[in-house]
């Protein structure tokens, strides 16, 4: 029998402000173990947990670029189950009135994949387990965390439109600016709820929900898998069982963590600890007219406006970082297609060459440097060669273009008496090469333009070091 | 025996230091806290070396508070930096804050010498602080009395001279209805207008810190204190309680509820009420009886209470686990416990039988396919008991009402029976569920037990309801006798 694919997502994204959603702990990833806790995030007796408005703010950021409709009542709602992660064993989240309802994201072919809901909530705690002492240390850094989850209607049919819808909502909440989106450090997570029934089918076959793949690749595969696996079940005259099933990566399987039956009841209710949130009409207004660009609308804006290439201005916002790059650099330079030639394949060579991440490339990289060095280059000052090695020199030793080229004597001499004083030393020390060229040997007029560009350390233009060479033969 | 501003102003005037006071104090405890147990810990040697360091700043000419120097206990389940909260349960035995509850620390800032921890039912839930990990509080008027609950440590502190004043908290009535059984005076706060920063949380949208004290003129000196916004609790409330203006209890009206009056209330009880009523007529007030517009609200009430705390109960009570503070069961002897079997090992060693009753009534109501049926109704007749109150506050200034039907009861006479224990609840948790102001003030005797009233107001009319309980308190001698310790 032939048989139709059917998923939804849940992704959840950490949010990027600088604070825990109900306490001032700071949110970056990566600190030594329960540095940054306080009695709130730590669920300590006692201690009562404050909103952090900017969680609101980004929510309904990412909710407008999702086209939804902003609720301007919110409610937050305990979600109670216990495990050490979660030292209040409850978690504070949305389910009765989330920030964001009814929202849609097109895909490829014009595709609009539903977007059911966006609720806002903190994150858990992470265990470490340590091999060697066989226990389980806990770090509550992440405790708090804000996080949204998007929960998609059950609109994909295929592992391509999962991670195209995927591919897609990442670049979004990156140029919003609400999430770096790393699923390796977890900052973006998806859940899969998959489901198959014969073609044609009206009603949806069961589904089972899956966790823990950790790339878009590994959520391809999964995809496939589940799909091909709950195929095969029916085929052979089985039946799919509702349950929670976790992606091993390694063993391209998954298995099977808990069933329905097991399935908790997480007593949700309304948290009597904080009041219910209000957005003004104001507040939604501001964040809709300053809504950043979208990376869509950068490229249509760099092929058009600026005139690049589909290309360059694919490769531009691939990456925001290297988009910001851009955007800063041209605007300090007024060349966009200079500024853009330089960072895709200057920039991007170096990248490669030192393996470096596009994110810490343009961390070392000023777009104010860059912008001086377009200058010098567009300006004759340097030739390319010389604005290659100053640029290596930025992107590995953040030097200042400026101060690399006069400190080397790079700049391209156009002073006519300095290039004559070297010719008059190259002519006097190379009397035969003189003599050569005035007996017609042309190979001798080279040679002597070498020598004095020697001489010159490759910094003259050529152009006038010909002329004034000719100049001086009688010619 | 002082009020704790007069012994304040004795320490300002030099009569006597606060060192000296606490010694004074220390003397009651000795004498009497071994028949009492008002509390769960008396820190002597930190309340010394505070009353010096407090003495030292009265003598710099630090102006502190009119209650600079005087001996106090907080109630278990209120956070003091330092100092063991354990809410008298097991499960927190050893549990040190890290931070002082908002209240703790206002007060500390006014020079307040705490004492020690006061005894209470495990986690406040009961009307007697008969579930206390650390034992029984007795009766100052009688030992072989409950002191009712769950502040019985707050009120019986008071009562028998081991404090001056002492901070409770009342989620159904557990700081007026102590205060009633001990002969003391208390104040239940506006839901807000004192943060719970610190509070352990019992039932979060029911939860008040509040003061007792020997009168009401010191339990508003306390407020003063301790009251006022604190961004650290969301539901902490901006509004201004203006205590102190004036108010003119010739001509307040003030309405006596007929329901509270005709069921299950004890004679004496009934007697007091009345006399109550009676002298605030001959101020000038005018008292006339009426109907709530649900017939039988008090039962509403109570069952309405009684699911909204449990559940929030349910959720605020699952974090002690023993993992990270508090009581953790030791691994059992055949090997090692998994966790689920380490939780259920922590959590049904750690909690008394009422708690466990409780959270589990909790669990019940919230669970999948009950919630409608229970917590969603409650919390809609909690709204229509809201707009109840709003409407009796139309007709009257302030409510006059009995704290609970009965006078203090023998000890272990209600413990087996949570229902009847519950019914002692019957006057004050409609108070909480419309998040209302509330005084209590000793206002007679029933066959030699101390007996109070409360009154009742709208929200934030704290002030009305204080100046008119200062007022009785002037023409009245109840909250001057002391208890026998017998």
């Amino acid at each position: 029998m032939d048989y139709e694919t059917v998923v939804g997502l849940e992704v959840h994204v950490e949010l990027a402000t600088k604070t825990k959603i109900f306490c001032g702990c700071g949110t970056g990833f990566g600190a030594e173990p329960n540095t940054q806790v306080c009695p709130v995030c730590s669920g300590m007796p006692g201690s009562l947990p404050v909103f952090n408005k900017e969680v609101a703010r980004f929510a309904a950021l990412a909710g407008l670029a999702l086209n939804c409709e902003i609720n301007r009542r919110n409610v937050f709602d305990r979600k109670n189950y216990f495990y050490p992660d979660l030292p209040k064993a409850y978690q504070i989240s949305q389910l009765y009135q989330p920030i964001c309802r009814n929202g849609f994201l097109e895909i490829g072919g014009g595709k609009k994949i539903g977007i059911h809901e966006i609720h806002m909530e903190e994150d858990a705690g992470k265990l470490l387990h340590d091999p060697w002492e066989d226990c389980s240390n806990i770090d509550y850094n992440r405790c708090g965390v804000p996080l949204i989850e998007i929960v998609s209607e059950p609109d994909f049919r295929s592992a391509g439109e999962v991670v195209d819808y995927l591919e897609r909502l990442r670049e979004i909440l990156l140029y919003l600016g609400v999430s770096d989106c790393k699923m390796q450090e977890g900052s973006m997570r998806a859940d899969i709820n998959l489901s198959v029934r014969p073609s044609g089918a009206a009603e949806f076959g069961v589904r089972t929900e899956m966790k823990n793949m950790n790339s878009f690749k590994a959520i391809y595969r999964a995809v496939e898998f589940e799909a091909k696996r709950q195929t095969e079940l029916i085929d052979a005259g089985g039946r799919v069982t509702q349950e929670t099933r976790r992606w091993d990566d390694n063993k391209e399987a998954s298995f099977s963590m808990r069933s329905k039956e097991n399935a908790q009841d997480y007593r949700y209710f309304p948290d009597p600890d904080l009041l219910a949130l209000d957005l003004s009409e104001e507040f939604i207004e501001e964040i809709r007219a300053n809504m950043p660009e979208s990376a869509a609308s950068k490229r249509s804006r760099f092929t058009g406006e600026l005139g690049l290439s589909a290309y360059d201005a694919g490769v531009l916002t691939a990456e925001k970082p290297l988009c910001d790059l851009f955007e800063r650099t041209s605007a300090l330079c007024g060349n966009p297609k200079e500024a853009a030639n330089l960072i895709i394949v200057e920039i991007c060579r170096l990248i490669k060459e030192d393996a470096a991440t596009t994110e810490d490339a343009c961390r070392r990289v000023a777009p104010e440097s860059l912008a001086a060095l377009i200058k010098m280059i567009t300006g004759g000052e340097i030739n390319r060669t010389v604005g290659k090695d100053a640029l290596a020199a930025i992107f590995r030793e953040q030097a200042d273009p400026e101060e690399y080229v006069r400190e080397r004597n790079l700049l391209i001499v156009n002073d006519a008496g300095l290039i004559d004083e070297v010719i008059d030393r190259v002519l006097e020390a190379n009397e035969k090469s003189v003599a050569d060229f005035r007996a017609g040997k042309e190979k001798a007029f080279g040679f002597l333009v070498g020598q004095a560009m020697k001489e010159l350390k490759g910094t003259a233009n050529p152009g006038a070091v010909n002329g004034a060479l000719k100049k001086r033969l009688g010619q | 025996m002082k009020t704790a501003l007069q012994a304040g102003r004795a320490i300002r005037e030099r009569k006597i230091s606060a060192p000296e006071l606490l010694e004074e104090t220390f003397r009651n405890i000795d004498e009497n806290e071994k028949k009492i147990r008002a509390y769960t810990r008396v820190f002597k040697e930190e309340a010394r070396a505070r009353a010096r360091e407090v003495q030292a700043k009265i003598d710099a000419g630090e102006e502190l508070s009119p209650l600079a120097g005087v001996p106090m206990g907080i109630k278990d389940n209120i956070s003091t930096k330092d100092f063991e909260t354990s809410c008298a349960s097991r499960s927190l035995s050893g549990y040190i804050p890290a931070f002082d509850a908002t209240a703790a620390e206002r007060l500390r800032e006014a020079g307040a010498v705490l004492v020690g921890k006061c005894n209470m039912d495990e986690f406040a839930m009961g009307g007697s602080t008969e579930t206390s990990f650390y034992g029984k509080t007795r009766n100052p008027w009688d030992l072989g009395r409950v002191p009712g609950g769950s502040s019985g440590g707050s009120a019986a502190a008071v009562a028998a001279g081991e404090a001056f004043y002492t901070l409770g908290s009342d989620t159904g009535g557990s700081i007026r209805q102590p205060c009633s059984f001990c002969g003391v005076s208390g104040i239940k706060p506006t839901y807000g207008a004192v943060s719970r920063w610190g509070l352990v949380a019992y039932a979060s949208s029911l939860d008040q810190i509040g003061p007792i004290g020997r009168d009401v003129a010191d339990c508003a000196e306390v407020l003063k204190i301790i009251a006022g916004h604190d961004g650290k609790d969301s539901t902490s409330s901006k509004a201004q309680l203006n205590l102190g203006a004036e108010v003119d209890v010739k001509g307040l009206k003030i309405g006596l509820p007929s329901e509270y009056l005709s069921r299950g209330i004890d004679g004496g009880v009934l007697r007091v009420v009345k006399e109550t009523a009676g002298i605030f007529e001959e101020m000038g007030a005018s008292v006339s009886e009426f109907d709530f517009k649900t017939p039988r609200l008090a039962d509403y009430a109570a069952a309405a209470y009684y699911v909204t705390a449990c559940a929030e109960a349910s959720s605020n009570l699952s974090r002690y686990d023993g993992v990270k503070y508090g009581y953790a069961a030791p691994p059992p002897e055949d090997g090692e416990a998994d966790l689920a079997e380490q939780y259920i090992r922590a959590r049904s060693e750690g909690f008394g039988i009422e708690v466990k009753r409780r959270l589990m009534l909790g669990a019940f109501v919230l669970s999948s396919g009950f919630y409608d049926a229970y917590y969603r109704k409650a919390q809609k007749a909690r709204a229509l008991l809201s707009d109840e109150w709003a409407g009796v506050f139309e007709k009257f200034d302030v409510v006059l009402s009995p704290v609970a039907p009965t006078a203090a009861y023998r000890l272990g006479e209600n413990v087996d029976d949570p229902l009847k224990m519950l019914l002692g609840d019957m006057y004050t948790v409609a108070v909480n569920m419309a998040g209302l102001p509330s005084v209590a003030a000793p206002a007679g005797f029933s066959e030699g037990l101390p007996v109070g009233v409360q009154l009742i107001g709208k929200k934030f009319s704290e002030n009305t309801l204080i100046e008119a309980a200062r007022a009785f308190q002037g023409r009245t001698d109840f909250h001057l006798k002391s208890a026998p310790i017998v």
